[in-house]
This record gives C-alpha cells, sequence and structure tokens, in this order.
C-alpha cells in the first residue's frame, strides 16, 4: 500500500543517525519501538484516519466517483437538512435506537440475574441464550425472515394456534422496524447478558449478605445493592449498545432492503444506497459526517453525565 | 396455606426465552432438510417427514458455495493470523517499550475506534481501487489485519504481566524480540485466545465490508453470497437456509465446543474495550 511505504522510513529517518553514544542507545530504543509497533499502526490509522480526511474533502463535493468532482462548500451539509428522505432515515435511526438500546439493557440485566441464581438446567439455558450470539447478522436475517413470512411463517402459525389475528410484520409498514429491532434483540442480548453476568459475579458477596442480615428483601437488596454496583457497565453497555443500534445495517439489508415504503431505511442504509447505488459520493459522505458527529456527541454526553454521577467506567 | 411451585420460579422465565433464542436455529436446521413441497404446505411443519437433501443438492451445484466457503475462510484465516502477530507485537511495544511518539500513537490508535464504518468505507474502497484491490480477496482481508481493538485488547494484558520475568531474561542477554517471543509470549495464551476468538467471529460475520469492495460472485464471502441468494431465490427456502446452516454452523460448533472461553471473550469485550 502507498501509504505504508511512505511511513514506514520517514519514522526510521528522524531517529537513526544521531552520533554520541546516549543519543545512539535513545534512538536504537525508538527503532525497535517502531519496529514492533509500525505495522499495526499503521494498518489501523491508514485505514481510519486517512480515509476519514479524505471523507472530509468528499463530502464537500458533488461526485459520482467518475467524471471530475465539483467544489460545493458546506452546501451538501445544508442540502441534508432540507432532504426529507434524511429526516425520515433519521426519525427511523432514533426509533430504533430508543426501542433497542434500553430494551436489550432491561433484558440483559433479568437474563443475567435470572443466570445468576443456583438453579439446574443452567448450562442448558446458558448456551441456548448465547448462541445466537455467533451467527451472522445476514444469517439471522435470512432465518428472520422466515420466521416472520406471513404465509407460512413461525411467527403467524404461533399467532394462529392461540387464537390472535396474524400479521404482516415485514411487510407491514408500521411493524417492520419493530420487528426488526426484535431480530436485532434476538441476535443480541446474548452480549449484555454475559457481560452483566460477569458484573453480578464480580459484585462482593458480603455486600449482599449484609444487607440480607439486616433484614432487606431480595428486591429491596436488588434495587439498593446490586442495581447501583452494576451503574459503570450500563455506562459501557448504553455506549456500545447505542453505536450497535446506529449503524445496524446487515440486518436490514437481509430482511428488508430499506422496505416497505422505506419505512425501515435508516441513516446508515441511506448513506449505503447514497454511495453504492445511486452514486452520490459527496452527499453520502457528508451524511456519514453527520453521522460520526452525532455518535461522538451522544458517546460524550453519557461519559460526561457518568463522570458527573460517579460510575466511571473508562 | 402457601402454595409452593415443585421448581424455582425462575425457570418460568428462563425456558421460554431459552426456547425463543434456540428454535429459530432448530428451525434453520429442519428446514433445510425439508422438500420445497413440505416448506410451501399450509399449516406449516417444523420437522421434515424425511432427510431431503435437494435443498444442499441444488446449493452446491448451482452456486459457487464450496468456493465462497473457502474465500471466507481464508479471509478470517488471515486476519486471525495476522491479529495475533501485529497485535501483539503493538500491544507489547505500547505497553512496555519506551520509545518517541509512542504516548501520540496510542491516543490517536484508540481514537479511530469513533470512527464509523459507513465513513470509512467510501475512501477505502476509492483507495483499494487506485491500488488495483478491489473486487480480489486481499479487499476483503486487508482491514482486518489488525485493529485498534485488539492492540488496546493486548496491551491492558501486557500491563497486567509481571515485569520480573523479562528483566531475568534481558539480564540473561535476550533481546527484546527474543525476550517477547520466548518469555512473554506463552504467558499471553489466554489473551492471545480471545483475539483469536474475536477475530474469527467479526470477520467470518462480516457483511458491509465485503458487500461494497467485492462484486465478482467467484471472489464472495459466505455472508456475501448468503445475502446474494437471497435476492435471487427468494422463495427457495430450503436453499436459503442449507446456505445459512453451512455459514453458520462452524462457529456454532466451534462456540459449542470453547463456551467458555467464548463468553470470557465477550465479557472481556465488555469490561476492558
Amino acid at each position: 500500500m502507498a501509504v505504508t511505504f511512505a511511513a514506514t522510513p520517514r519514522t526510521q529517518q528522524e531517529s537513526a543517525p544521531r552520533p554520541p553514544r546516549r543519543r545512539g542507545r535513545a534512538a536504537r530504543r525508538t527503532l525497535i519501538g517502531w519496529g514492533f509497533a509500525a505495522p499495526a499502526t499503521l494498518v489501523v490509522v491508514g485505514l481510519s484516519i486517512f480515509p476519514a480526511v479524505w471523507a472530509f474533502f468528499i463530502s464537500r463535493t458533488k461526485w459520482n466517483g467518475i467524471a471530475p468532482a465539483t467544489a460545493l462548500g458546506w452546501r451538501n451539509y445544508e442540502r441534508i437538512v432540507q432532504d426529507p428522505d434524511a429526516a425520515a432515515a433519521a426519525k427511523h435511526t432514533l426509533v430504533l435506537t430508543l426501542l433497542f438500546v434500553p430494551g436489550s439493557i432491561l433484558l440483559g440485566i433479568l437474563i443475567a440475574v435470572a443466570l445468576n441464581q443456583k438453579i439446574r438446567l443452567l448450562g442448558f439455558y446458558r448456551t441456548c441464550i448465547f448462541v445466537p450470539y455467533v451467527a451472522s447478522a445476514a444469517a439471522t436475517g435470512i432465518l428472520a425472515s422466515f420466521v416472520f413470512n406471513p404465509q407460512f411463517g413461525a411467527a403467524n402459525e404461533v399467532l394462529r394456534r392461540i387464537g390472535l389475528p396474524t400479521q404482516g410484520f415485514l411487510e407491514n409498514p408500521n411493524q417492520a422496524l419493530v420487528v426488526i429491532c426484535l431480530i436485532a434483540l434476538w441476535g443480541e442480548v446474548g452480549f449484555c447478558a454475559v457481560i452483566y453476568l460477569a458484573a453480578l459475579q464480580d459484585i462482593p458477596a458480603e455486600l449482599v449478605e449484609a444487607a440480607t442480615v439486616d433484614g432487606a428483601s431480595r428486591w429491596r437488596v436488588f434495587l439498593h445493592i446490586t442495581l447501583p454496583e452494576l451503574r459503570p457497565v450500563t455506562v459501557f453497555t448504553t455506549i456500545w449498545q447505542t453505536i450497535t443500534a446506529m449503524q445496524l445495517f446487515d440486518l436490514i439489508y437481509t430482511t428488508t432492503r430499506g422496505g416497505p415504503m422505506n419505512s425501515t431505511q435508516t441513516v446508515v442504509y441511506y448513506i449505503y444506497e447514497l454511495a453504492f447505488q445511486t452514486q452520490r459520493l459527496g452527499y453520502g459522505a457528508a451524511l456519514a459526517y453527520l453521522l460520526f458527529a452525532v455518535t461522538l456527541l451522544l458517546t460524550l454526553i453519557v461519559m460526561w453525565y457518568s463522570r458527573r454521577n460517579g460510575s466511571e467506567s473508562f | 396455606m402457601k402454595w409452593r411451585l415443585p421448581f424455582s420460579p425462575w425457570h418460568l422465565l428462563l425456558m421460554p426465552l431459552a426456547l425463543i433464542f434456540v428454535l429459530p436455529l432448530v428451525q434453520m436446521v429442519l428446514t433445510s432438510f425439508m422438500s420445497a413441497q413440505e416448506i410451501n404446505q399450509f399449516p406449516p411443519k417444523f420437522i421434515p417427514t424425511s432427510l431431503h437433501l435437494e435443498g444442499y443438492r441444488a446449493l452446491l451445484s448451482e452456486s459457487h458455495i464450496v468456493r465462497w466457503f473457502a474465500n471466507t475462510v481464508l479471509v478470517s484465516a488471515v486476519a486471525v493470523v495476522s491479529h495475533l502477530i501485529l497485535c501483539s507485537l503493538a500491544g507489547y511495544a505500547f505497553a512496555r517499550l519506551k520509545f518517541a511518539g509512542r504516548g501520540l500513537a496510542f491516543v490517536v490508535i484508540v481514537a479511530t475506534v469513533m470512527v464509523p464504518m459507513q465513513l470509512l468505507m467510501i475512501p477505502t474502497y476509492l483507495m483499494f481501487a487506485r491500488i488495483g484491490i478491489v473486487d480480489t480477496l486481499a479487499a476483503a482481508f486487508v482491514p482486518w489485519l489488525a485493529s485498534a481493538f485488539g492492540i488496546f485488547l493486548m496491551r491492558q494484558f501486557f500491563l497486567g504481566l509481571p515485569v520480573e520475568l523479562e528483566e531475568a531474561a534481558r539480564l540473561d542477554g535476550a533481546g527484546t524480540l527474543r525476550t517477547f517471543v520466548s518469555v512473554v509470549l506463552p504467558l499471553a495464551r489466554p489473551a492471545l485466545a480471545t483475539l483469536a476468538i474475536f477475530t474469527l467471529l467479526s470477520s467470518w460475520n462480516d457483511l458491509l465490508w465485503p458487500l461494497v469492495a467485492i462484486s465478482d460472485d467467484t471472489k464472495f464471502t459466505l455472508q456475501v453470497g448468503l445475502a446474494s441468494f437471497q435476492g435471487t431465490r427468494r422463495t427457495e427456502w430450503s436453499q436459503l437456509m442449507a446456505g445459512n446452516v453451512i455459514a453458520t454452523l462452524p462457529l456454532i460448533v466451534a462456540f459449542l465446543v470453547a463456551q467458555r472461553r467464548f463468553i470470557a471473550t465477550m465479557t472481556f469485550t465488555g469490561l476492558k474495550g
């Protein structure tokens, strides 16, 4: 790669020719240090910072990837504000995030607490609940479009058996986004549960015992001891799951491809369509930058809020 | 009078949940062995009457699925091996070696985690097009050669190791690389296993990037292949499910075999990532 060749010799030149002995040793250390660190650093930085800067320049142009780009200044960004498709996509991403993040955290805590009991079949439960996490989002999406198929899917069959009206699910514009959220929860909740389970097992047993001896009920112990102890982990899961929800792509691609009637077209899906289906690279890059800014802002807000409340996790 | 359940009430929560999580996967496997008629029957059936292999047979003869499987194995293998080497080297440098620019480089690496893939894919695609590796397998694995997460994970692990062993090796006259390879790496086995599993999961399951970078259907990875099937064979459910089984089973088997390690990996991602 061009980047690799350009950057490796430079770092060596900076440190190599220094005659006095002590300096020579420092230079040798730097050389060894970079020898260890440079390959991975170049891959990571070369494939993120460099394209990120490039994306910024692209975002200020009108470009289809082939013909010469036309400079637009900030006009792409101004257009996003007036674009009804972008607004709809932002709304869908917001709804998805607001359903997915609290859903996965509450369900994750519930499952973790249940798996932390000393009961039978625990190994069986654990395996069943965690196994969807290793299945890819693509496979999950294809499987889900079978299960939620209105005609012969299992979901409607269950509804029929218990005497409820059948649903359109992924083919109904009012339901598709919620169904996608449920599928995402199915695939990702195991991750939250594992983290909470580990956190629960880290809570000192003396804390719980002391409270129980003092006569606190199990529910009060949970509310006043367990939950506060889980707060730092919750900061992490909130950030992680928010990023997961905001960047959800694979599942939408393999279930609805943004439909029906654009009801599941999220921001990332819209960016994909702009850049790789309709070849509007500049506009797509501008939208991607806006998404990045929002993600960054949300992350900083959650971190600031948690720090203010004294539950640092980073 | 107090009435008591003969079993813990937690089962009332866990049993339905466990079934909701595992039954779709069971149905996936069962459906892959059904004939088209059986699948289209009404009311739907859950268990095939006999073992139909039509889905698998059609898949093997009409698509490049074997090729896709090999491609995915190759991409994931390169990703895992490269991650293990590059990230442990860099992680060790950032944890132990002192060199000019170390602090800055590490901060920049950690900051890259915030940049979303959607922002990078346009310029990365253009960059790969210029070097001429778009539409080759290299395009699929180059982004997986190393990751900020991997470097961070290894650094955290090395920071937690006692220095004395390394110092002893240095006193015995071993150089930095010798010390790293023969003293440090053997101690790092648990962290390396975690890194390998994490890389395997994410590179095997990646869809967005290979979808963007590869359009030649002999160079697809399994995930891209699955998605492309779905577009062309919307109603051939036995074939679609057979494809799903082929793409998912290796990871599920690996999960069942090494469950403890997998769960440790997920926890590590969560608590220290």
